[in-house]
């Protein structure tokens, strides 16, 4: 009996044959076909292509920030058009980037195949949430063109409703539109995931990707419609001037931040959670283990996703709250770290003793784990109520911010699209240029945010075009590493679509990887399976055990087996 | 779909592809719509969060403003949705016994009750906008027992909640409506009548949202 352990990188150079004859990619052709299309992966792949325009934008936004604070004096941009422009990168990036990215693309590429089923449960609901989408794009597009926003993307009130002179309206009726798009697509994803799993697809052999993006739904489903209020009064209240928020008319501008906060601190874990699932399936993959603690960490999203609902508060520390709903809501901010932290313990355990190979996917991943855990252990300086108040609205927030962000879901996302690029076209991208591309993403993102840690730390505020001579080397670096991190976004964009073409023939499972997902054709056939598939173990049954006496177990057996 | 054959003329019932069948569909309707309704309540809740703080900061002003709505007409409002809603689950009752003409009336006369709950509203916003109070520029209290600014609160919040209400109760009654088209022409039987339970799902929600909007709006200075 063999007792080799297939390694994902023995089959990385090989180039198997020509993909099916009929897939979902060239069943039909046409313009016409993708924009009317009901096929979840094809509404994956619109999405993908949607959100990384508007990546680039929120990127460039970015890029002439860093660029203004290269020197102290505020001297490329003034002080106004800095604020658009960070305005522009944050509402951009949070609603038509992160918020959408996993569980938009990946996610409706991947829950149906993942789960066994044909499509997702509303097909036509999921087609219909792509196109509000595009609407609520196309209105923040307007309102970034038309002259830009300068309220930050948190659009405080009263400079939101009273002060500022810019394009508020257009701005929030975009973000106001982009929540009905998620709440419809939490909406199918959760029916999805109760009512259409294949036969034998048990809760607990539900894929731990499946178990985040549900997780994610209900928050989705459950913190969306708030903003959707919040965003309605405050364009009300612009409009008409009715006073709800306006202290001078008897409304209360701390109102505004709780309804905000409400949805928005959830929000911050729409933007992690589905990052934890790809992460879940990258390093058990790429371990050749079993996932440890399956249950633990499937449990632990469900936790984050109702505890996320009662810490808003910790936002708000400095906005008038009473000291005891801060202490109330400190200490909750404490206790959602414990599910996270789980995570990470589990997925560290499951690489101990693991067959690992470092693949771009598990680069990604492995740089997921470290830049996640600096992001979420810089996060409780941040929910102590004594530390808050040296270092709110200083660098440090935003390095932290950017540490779950971007160290964490945009590396989660570029290593996820990597593990299923095969899967999605069919094709092998280049894999070293791939593992450079995830270094080099990795070197930039912490030149660029590290920095930022320490002008904080020395009382650099956020959302300043210009700041003391002191502070500069770090700004430098931090420019510095913008610029390097700009190379990482860059290079797979460009082998990615090479791929496309070029690329090597995947074969149906590339990676020797679990799951349904591949046990069909790479590209899929429309309709996913040619036969329903029936599921008759767990989720992750690698060859190695996940636990040290199992291994253990698994050793003797096969010293048995030899001898 | 051997069962469906069975049916008066019926057509055979409409399975979408991506269901292996008909019950699997229906679940998965049923729990989309229990799904919305969550959210519903979450975009009331925010509404209904803003009106508790504002009328715990301004009882006063709230329960003078309050006696300017038409109490009787907003007591007709509760009782013409409750009957609106008692047409409903008859129409729900008649899919299920397979009485096809049954299920059109009921339908039709659901819709038809929920319109007037709109006519009634209508008036009551007529007679708001004739006395100012009409949040904005336009807005005049003349009353002088609270702070206009505080009573411009109450009526802000009363337009929002009422008028995303009647928003709702509008596409009730354009759902209703098609589906009393659709059971005309025989799309419904005792095996497929899942859109007509899903709509009455929503039609139930839209009422029991007015039946606390009630007592928080009209009835603040009365007990
Ligand atoms: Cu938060």
């Amino acid at each position: 009996m063999s007792t080799q352990i297939p390694s994902a990188s023995d089959l990385a150079e090989t180039d198997f044959g020509p993909p099916p004859a009929k897939n979902y990619l060239n069943e039909e052709t046409t313009i016409r076909s993708w924009l009317l299309t009901t096929d979840h992966k094809r509404i994956g792949l619109l999405y993908l292509f949607t959100i990384l325009i508007f990546f680039a934008i929120a990127s460039f936004a970015a890029a002439m920030m860093r660029l203004e604070l290269l020197t102290p004096a505020g001297d490329l941009v003034l002080s106004q058009t800095y604020n658009k422009l960070f305005t522009i990168h944050g509402v951009l990036m949070v609603w038509f980037f992160l918020i959408p990215s996993i569980p938009t693309v990946l996610g409706n590429f991947l829950i149906p195949l993942m789960i066994g089923a044909r499509d997702l449960a509303f097909p036509k609901l999921n087609l219909a949430s792509w196109y509000i989408f595009i609407t609520a794009g196309a209105f923040t597009l307007y309102a970034v063109f038309a002259g830009g926003v300068e309220t930050g993307w948190t659009f405080y009130t009263p400079l939101s409703t009273k002060y500022t002179n810019t394009h508020v309206f257009a701005m929030a009726m975009g973000v106001f539109i982009s929540g009905f798009s998620s709440i419809l697509t939490g909406l199918n994803f959760i029916v999805t995931i109760h009512k259409m799993r294949a036969p034998g697809m048990k809760w607990m052999r539900l894929p731990l990707f499946c178990w985040s993006l549900y997780a994610t739904s209900i928050i989705m489903v459950l913190a969306t419609p708030v903003l959707a209020v919040v965003t309605m009064l405050l364009a009300i209240e612009r409009l008409w001037g009715v006073g709800i928020f306006d202290p001078a008319l008897g409304g209360d501008p701390v109102l505004f931040q709780h309804l905000f906060w409400f949805y928005s601190h959830p929000a911050v874990y729409i933007m992690i959670l589905p990052g934890f699932g790809v992460i879940s399936e990258l390093i058990t993959c790429f371990s050749r283990k079993r996932i440890f603690g399956y249950e633990f960490i499937a449990f632990a999203s469900m936790a984050i996703a109702i505890l996320g609902f009662v810490v808003w508060g910790h936002h708000m520390f400095l906005s008038s709250q009473s000291v005891y709903s801060g202490m109330v809501f400190s200490f909750l901010s404490f206790v959602i770290a414990v599910p996270s932290a789980i995570k990470v313990f589990n997925w560290t355990a499951t690489l101990y003793k693991g067959s690992i190979t470092f693949e771009t996917p598990m680069l990604y991943a492995l740089g997921f784990i470290g830049l996640f855990t600096i992001g979420g252990m810089t996060g409780l300086f941040v929910a102590a109520l004594a530390t808050d108040v040296h270092l709110h609205d200083t660098y440090f927030v935003v390095a932290h911010f950017h540490y779950i962000m971007v160290g964490g879901m945009v590396l989660a996302f570029m290593g996820g699209l990597h593990y299923w690029w095969p899967k999605i076209t069919g094709r092998r991208y280049p894999e070293p240029l791939g593992q450079l591309a995830a270094l080099v993403t990795f070197i930039g993102f912490n030149l660029t945010f590290f920095p930022q840690f320490i002008l904080g730390y020395l009382g650099m505020p956020r959302r300043y075009h210009a700041y003391p001579p002191e502070w500069q080397v770090w700004n430098v670096l931090s420019t510095a590493g913008a610029s390097i991190l700009a190379v990482g976004y860059m290079m797979p964009l460009g082998y990615l679509i090479w791929s496309l073409k070029k690329g090597k023939r995947a074969g149906e499972n590339p990676w020797e990887a679990t799951g349904l997902e591949w046990q069909t054709t790479s590209p899929p056939p429309k309709h996913n399976f040619d036969v329903t598939p029936i599921v008759t173990e767990e989720p992750y049954a690698y060859p190695l055990a996940a636990s040290d006496e199992h291994l253990k177990a698994e050793k003797g057996r096969r010293a048995l087996e030899h001898a | 779909m051997p069962e469906a054959a069975t049916s008066r003329n019926a057509p055979p019932p409409a399975r979408e592809e991506q269901f292996n069948d008909l019950e699997q569909q229906t679940e998965a309707a049923h729990l989309g719509m229990w799904l919305f309704l969550s959210t519903e309540i979450l975009f009331f809740g925010g509404l209904f969060g803003a009106y508790t703080i504002y009328r715990v900061s301004y009882p006063a002003a709230f329960a003078a403003a309050s006696k300017d709505l038409l109490m009787w007409a907003g007591a007709a409002d509760t009782a013409i949705l409750l009957v609106s809603s008692f047409a409903m689950a008859m129409a729900v009752h008649a899919a299920q016994t397979d009485a096809r003409r049954a299920l059109t009336v009921f339908l039709l006369l659901a819709a038809g009750i929920g319109g007037l709950f709109l006519c009634l509203h209508g008036y009551e916003y007529y007679k708001d906008f004739a006395e100012h109070h009409i949040p904005g520029p336009s807005f005049r209290y003349e009353g002088g027992k609270a702070p206009a600014n505080q009573v411009q609160l109450f009526f802000l919040l009363y337009f929002l909640m009422t008028g995303l209400h009647s928003l709702h109760v509008t596409i009730g009654i354009v759902i209703l409506t098609v589906l009393a088209v659709q059971s005309w022409r025989g799309k419904f039987s005792r095996e497929y009548y899942n859109p007509v339970e899903i709509a009455g799902l929503y039609w139930h929600f839209v009422d029991i949202v007015w039946v606390f909007l009630f007592p928080l709006l009209y009835l603040i200075a009365r007990r």
